[in-house]
């Protein structure tokens, strides 16, 4: 009844909700209804795109005009960012603290799913209830009494402050025991009878198996953090530290009539997701299919 | 348990003893500054909310806000049905739904800025060139500049004023959030839960002589409920706690406060005034709501997703 018990296999099974009657001649005006329709809902998904595309190359002259397309190309409005902020630092900064939380992120978690989906002991489905129940609990709710935390340790404006909070992930623990517990326990208890620790099990068995349930949520942790925008805001007071949601943020504030500058900034943001999206989708639209549990 | 102690203590320090701490600091007058000494207020905080003008404006905010919500959620199950049918190129239609999901952040806050922009946004160029055309004399709306709504909601106190009705700021964020979400992850899990509809339900239907409308009433919708019922509860935790980031870069809450909702009305209280007190007192309230809304929604939701 829910749709963890969807296998990982299953989902990349052949796609049995496909209608047969799709085959049927009579289908095929309802066949072009249906591209017409997506190609109209694709068309108002990509036109804000390439406008932040095109205005990206455009002289500062040209914004006001209707033109869609450049009449004159500028791409050294592209260096020109470098010039105006410190973009090389905010790009350094996003991919240095999402990499470290994406790394931290996934091993805690990896491990904790592997005590809540393998292990026994004691108490463990109330602990894995009060993980659960935590998910429901808004950011904003633990957002004051941790940056209090961080005053008083005095982390404010440090990588650290930007990457130990967000490092221990409940969701990514619960995504993690979903999709371990998917995997066969008659592996790993055939090493356990060979004697393996359950060190040996947990490196050499389950993680292997695991692996497209970790490239999943490695994506998500990387993507939530690199976009991350509330915690950095109040977090960060110098602009060595600024991550590119934030140093964006001012650059706007500060240049904000340079339309043109501030859309090829846009567009070096993205650039790095649209590359990491192109590269892990197959895992990508696994992890979010598996991710989303009831009961 | 040496496996769950890194993300144990991790969950115990910047997740439990801080939701305590925030339940605690929501009695008391805390301002995290010495000048002030800390005193324990019992309910003044939620006194105070309740007297609190723009508490109510910013919470309907958040509310109108949240019309977009049913458009995006039936938007993705509309995209999900047509991407279901064995279509040539479903995954690069896919892909192309998917991008503004996967890249949202300040970058396409401050793209969707740029068209709105009144004067010389592409979004206004396009409207003043069509009601020219057409001879409408209709005036393209100030948008992320505008008070109005299409509710016609009051900047000024909790209720209606007819000279407000238009397109405003909100409405803006509005579509942007429409247009952000429909190909993003509710339609993915339309999707998965659409491939698992068990195909002999569709042949029997098909024997029975329904058509499409009757087909999709008795079959499809029924089986996606359990979906629907999800995605339903996760939108509306959702809007109710969100709003902040956009508000944060495209209108620093302008114009007329009009855009500023519960988590930004936290942020001005806890981060700009520091009244960390009445800030936590705040955000329990939402989380009050977001429970009591969870639980009403598990108990009708049990029923529809019955023996799925």
């Amino acid at each position: 009844m829910t749709l963890t018990n969807v296998q990982p296999s299953r989902l990349a099974a052949p796609r049995r909700g496909a209608s047969p009657r799709a085959r049927k001649p009579w289908r095929i005006g309802a066949l072009i209804r249906s591209h017409l329709i997506l190609a109209f809902i694709a068309l108002t998904t990509l036109l804000p795109f390439a406008w932040m595309f095109f205005t990206s190359f455009k002289p500062l002259q040209e914004i006001d005009q209707l033109k869609f397309v450049p009449h004159e190309w500028h791409p050294e409005n592209y260096p020109a960012v470098f010039q105006q902020i410190p973009f090389g630092i905010y790009y350094f900064n996003s991919v240095f603290v999402a990499m470290w939380v994406t790394f931290l992120g996934v091993l805690t978690s990896a491990m904790a799913a592997y005590a809540f989906a393998r292990l026994r002991w004691r108490g463990r489905d109330t602990v894995f209830k009060l993980y659960l129940g935590t998910l429901m609990i808004p950011g904003i709710v633990t957002m004051i009494p941790n940056y209090a935390l961080m005053v008083k340790l005095h982390l404010l404006d440090s990588y650290t402050a930007l990457i130990v909070p967000a490092a221990f992930s409940a969701f990514g623990t619960f995504l993690l025991r979903q999709f371990m517990l998917s995997i066969p326990p008659a592996l790993d208890e055939a090493a356990s009878i060979d004697g393996a620790t359950p060190w040996q099990v947990f490196w050499n068995v389950i993680m292997p198996l695991a692996r497209p349930g970790l490239i999943a949520l490695a994506i998500f942790t990387f993507l939530g953090n690199y976009g991350s925008f509330y915690w950095p805001l109040i977090m960060i007071k110098s602009e060595h530290i600024r991550t590119l949601p934030i140093g964006m943020l001012y650059f706007d504030t500060i240049y904000g009539r340079q339309t043109n500058l501030l859309m090829a900034a846009s567009v070096m943001n993205i650039i790095p997701l649209i590359i990491l999206f192109v590269a892990t989708q197959k895992f990508l639209v696994k992890g979010i299919q598996l991710g989303a549990v009831k009961g | 348990m040496l496996f769950l102690l890194p993300n144990f203590l991790g969950f115990a320090v910047f997740t439990a003893i801080p939701v305590l701490w925030s339940l605690g600091a929501a009695f008391t007058n805390w301002t995290m500054s010495n000048t002030v000494p800390l005193q324990w207020t019992g309910l003044e905080n939620l006194r105070e909310m309740l007297h609190d003008t723009e508490f109510w404006l910013y919470s309907l905010n958040t509310l109108y806000l949240m019309v977009g919500l049913p458009f995006a959620i039936f938007g993705s199950l509309l995209i999900a049905m047509l991407l279901n049918q064995k279509l040539r190129g479903m995954v690069v239609y896919r892909t192309m739904f998917y991008l503004p999901t996967f890249t949202n952040g300040v970058a396409l806050m401050i793209l969707w800025k740029a068209l709105y922009n009144p004067d010389f946004g592409p979004i206004n160029s396009a409207l003043s060139w069509f009601f020219h055309a057409l001879r409408i004399p209709l005036e393209p709306p100030a948008w992320l500049l505008s008070t109005h709504s299409l509710f016609a909601l009051s900047p000024e106190r909790v209720g209606f004023d007819a000279k407000q009705f238009g397109l405003g700021a909100r409405d803006a964020l509005i579509i942007m959030g429409v247009w952000i979400a429909i190909g993003g992850n509710n339609m993915l899990l339309y999707l998965a839960a659409l491939t698992n509809v068990p195909q002999d339900l569709y042949e029997a239907a098909a024997i029975d002589g329904a058509g499409r409308w009757k087909t999709f009433w008795n079959v499809t919708w029924p089986q996606l409920a359990p979906t629907t019922f999800f995605i339903t509860i996760m939108s509306f935790i959702g809007g109710l706690t969100g709003g902040f980031d956009q508000a944060r870069v495209m209108t620093q809450g302008k114009p007329a406060g009009t855009t500023i909702t519960l988590s930004y009305y936290n942020y001005i209280k806890a981060f700009e005034q520091v009244q960390m007190g009445y800030a936590s007192a705040i955000s329990w309230a939402l989380f009050a709501i977001i429970f009591v809304v969870t639980l009403i929604g598990w108990k009708f939701g049990s029923g529809a997703m019955g023996d799925v």
